[in-house]
């Protein structure tokens, strides 16, 4: 192996917490819920001995506050959650949204809604990642599938996150962040690291939320020799309120537009034997380790199945999914909720192929039997 | 650094003021840019920190940094901001509903943790901004826009909340009494730890008028004359004055603010790394 890494056999969320490290992040603010809160007691030993800070807030709400505002003193800041703890951050997210201030939020879903089967798997949160806050925006959410994909889209998530000024959420589920397995540490100067773009402009005509030609304005902090005005309302490029129409037009859509116009930068698949496939799986996270064990049952049936991991879930694969349509004869669609992802995967069926979800809520994990039989089932059909 | 006049620290394109005549949120921002000034406070070092309400539109005529939240959380987003870079000044002003309703878990939280912010609330006893509701300081049987036939919940004395909560400077006085006012505010963003400030200050558009105080000064007049000494106070029965307003300094005390307290914590994650420790656990 390569000497630069090392090896190590330990948990999803283990594997988030060093990944956050590993990006560079030195500030967590968070509120103890099960099952992220691995992530919170490795940050409150690490980040003091990195230099970094850790503080356990009254709840959510404030603890997505101070990520924020950290982030805004200068700091990749960060906190990890659940459930009930993400549906408290929503209002705040906007704020992040809004004042387009760099943050990860890591939610390791939960069985819903409210308090549900207290910390038992699901994979529920995916619109509510996408749509929780209110008002239109473009939002990047990664979900990891291994413990080494915690590691790895965790320095995505930031990388993101700094380059776009968005607050990113990574999707993890219970299962995957209770998982332990080989991963490796990658060490520093083996993966990139971005940093937030600084403004080279003279401090006096510096100004907040004026975009560069890429469509992304530099992020100076507070304490720096700019000064710098932020805030969640309705503002112009000084960051002053401005709500004349069309400031406000403008700036909603460049919300949306700066995470659609960077789809090629931002959206992540990984395809398995999908060349000469006649099925093929649509997953995401957890269900993904069940849907490359069927697909492997499949084959040795004598059918052709594929898998397509949603690595990035929002914004959405339009153009790999459409075009993976046009050339299956049917796709099944796994995950641990009544049918979420399944539901963007038939808003770009243009080829109208059978689209079948397996859907479970019951905590228990989707099993590759239970993709397996859906596998045969479409199989049948279309001989 | 120039010297810095109060006006200095104002923006002036914004003038004037949006509030409505009457209200005294203008004297308290009079007062803020004074401390300032008397402070002498580095504008790149400084951070205002507002929530949601009328006072929550204070940072729109300050030129310092700002942050400019969601309604209750300035503490939350202050308490960030300050954390993440000790050296900076963070002041957060926040309204009764704002900082001492939606806000009032961060406020006993922000004053116990003894995080380094001043906190400037101005009590005007109702929700101004969206047109007169009762709020945590609203006061009981008084009227409201949702209190139509007296208000039956008993209000917060915010002072005392905060005290009992562990801040080392509290103090209260309201808009008639400027000087005394700038004072406390000066004392509080000097003081390391977490200080708090709170303005009684009038709302006739919106308190008085249900309340027979339809003008400024009638609603001045009311504060001033029910408000009495925290020195005054302690010479009488707690019956007399209990209704009252108790105008003073309440606490004023040495600590230690909690990022001085996690510079310690930083020394012993730091000693446990060279130990090893960190090694060992994984």
């Amino acid at each position: 192996m390569n000497p630069n890494n090392s090896i190590r056999f330990i948990q999803g969320n283990e594997a988030i917490a060093e990944g956050a490290f590993a990006a560079g992040a030195r500030f967590y603010a968070g509120y103890p819920i099960t099952p992220s809160s691995e992530i919170a007691e490795i940050s409150s030993r690490r980040l003091p001995q990195l230099g970094g800070l850790y503080i356990q807030m009254e709840d959510e709400i404030g603890s997505i506050a101070a990520v924020i505002g950290a982030s805004a003193s200068g700091k990749k800041s960060y906190t990890a959650t659940s459930g009930p703890g993400f549906s408290l951050m929503q209002e705040n997210l906007g704020v992040a949204v809004m004042a387009e201030i760099p943050c990860v939020i890591i939610d390791i879903q939960r069985s819903g809604p409210s308090t549900g089967l207290a910390t038992k798997p699901a994979q529920a949160d995916v619109m509510q990642s996408r749509w929780g806050t209110h008002g239109d925006h473009g939002i990047i959410v990664l979900s990891p599938s291994s413990v080494q994909e915690c590691f790895d889209l965790t320095i995505t998530a930031f990388n993101f996150s700094e380059k776009y000024r968005t607050p990113v959420i990574l999707l993890a589920d219970e299962i995957v962040g209770h998982m332990k397995e080989k991963m490796i540490i990658r060490k520093p100067g083996t993966y990139d690291v971005t940093d937030r773009k600084q403004p080279a402009c003279d401090p006096a005509d510096y100004k907040p939320f004026q975009a560069d030609a890429d469509g992304i304005a530099p992020l100076a902090a507070y304490g720096s020799r700019f000064i710098v005005r932020l805030t969640g309302s309705t503002h112009d490029e000084t960051g002053f309120p401005n709500s004349k129409p069309e400031n406000a037009d403008k700036f909603i859509r460049h919300y949306t537009d700066k995470i659609e116009n960077n789809k090629d930068d931002i959206v992540m698949t990984k395809e398995y034997k999908l060349e000469d496939a006649e099925f093929a799986v649509i997953t995401f996270g957890c269900s993904t380790r069940s849907a490359l064990e069927a697909m492997d049952l499949a084959r040795g049936e004598g059918i052709r199945v594929g898998v397509l991991q949603l690595v990035t879930i929002w914004p959405f694969a339009d153009s790999q999914v459409r075009a993976l349509c046009s050339r299956m004869k049917a796709i099944i669609v796994p995950e641990m909720n009544l049918g979420q992802i399944i539901r963007e995967v038939c808003r770009v069926n243009d080829s109208g192929i059978p689209v079948i979800g397996v859907n479970k809520v019951n905590s228990e994990a989707i099993t590759p039997f239970e993709i397996m039989e859906q596998i045969r089932e479409v199989s049948k059909c279309r001989k | 650094m120039p010297e810095m006049k109060y006006d200095d620290y104002l923006v002036k394109s914004r003038m004037p003021l949006f509030w409505c005549s009457g209200c005294g949120n203008g004297i308290v921002l009079g007062a803020i840019l004074r401390a300032f000034a008397k402070l002498q406070l580095d504008r790149h070092n400084t951070v205002v920190v507002t929530g949601i309400g009328c006072w929550g539109k204070a940072d729109d005529y300050i030129n310092t940094n700002t942050f400019h939240g969601t309604h209750g959380r300035a503490l939350g987003f202050a308490t960030g901001i300050k954390l993440a870079n000790p050296e900076l000044k963070v002041i957060a002003l926040m309204g009764d509903g704002d900082g001492a309703t939606i806000g009032g878990n961060h406020l006993i939280h922000a004053a116990r943790r003894n995080v380094d912010i001043t906190a400037i609330v101005v009590n005007n006893f109702n929700y101004g901004m969206t047109g007169g509701q009762y709020s945590g300081t609203t006061l009981e049987e008084t009227y409201t826009t949702t209190s139509q036939f007296g208000h039956i919940e008993s209000a917060f004395d915010l002072c005392r909340l905060v005290e009992a909560a562990g801040a080392p400077y509290v103090a209260r006085s309201h808009v008639l009494n400027v000087i005394q006012l700038e004072g406390f505010i000066t004392e509080a963003i000097r003081k390391k730890g977490f200080s708090f400030v709170e303005a009684l200050s009038p709302c006739p558009t919106h308190y008085g008028r249900h309340n027979g105080m339809k003008t400024a000064p009638k609603m001045m007049q009311w504060i001033k004359e029910n408000a009495i000494t925290l020195k005054e106070a302690e010479k009488k029965p707690q019956a007399e004055w209990e209704n009252k307003f108790v105008i003073g300094k309440f606490t004023d005390k040495e600590s230690v603010d909690y990022s001085t307290r996690y510079e310690a914590v930083m020394a012993l994650a730091e000693a446990s790394v060279s130990k090893g420790v960190s090694e060992r656990e994984g």
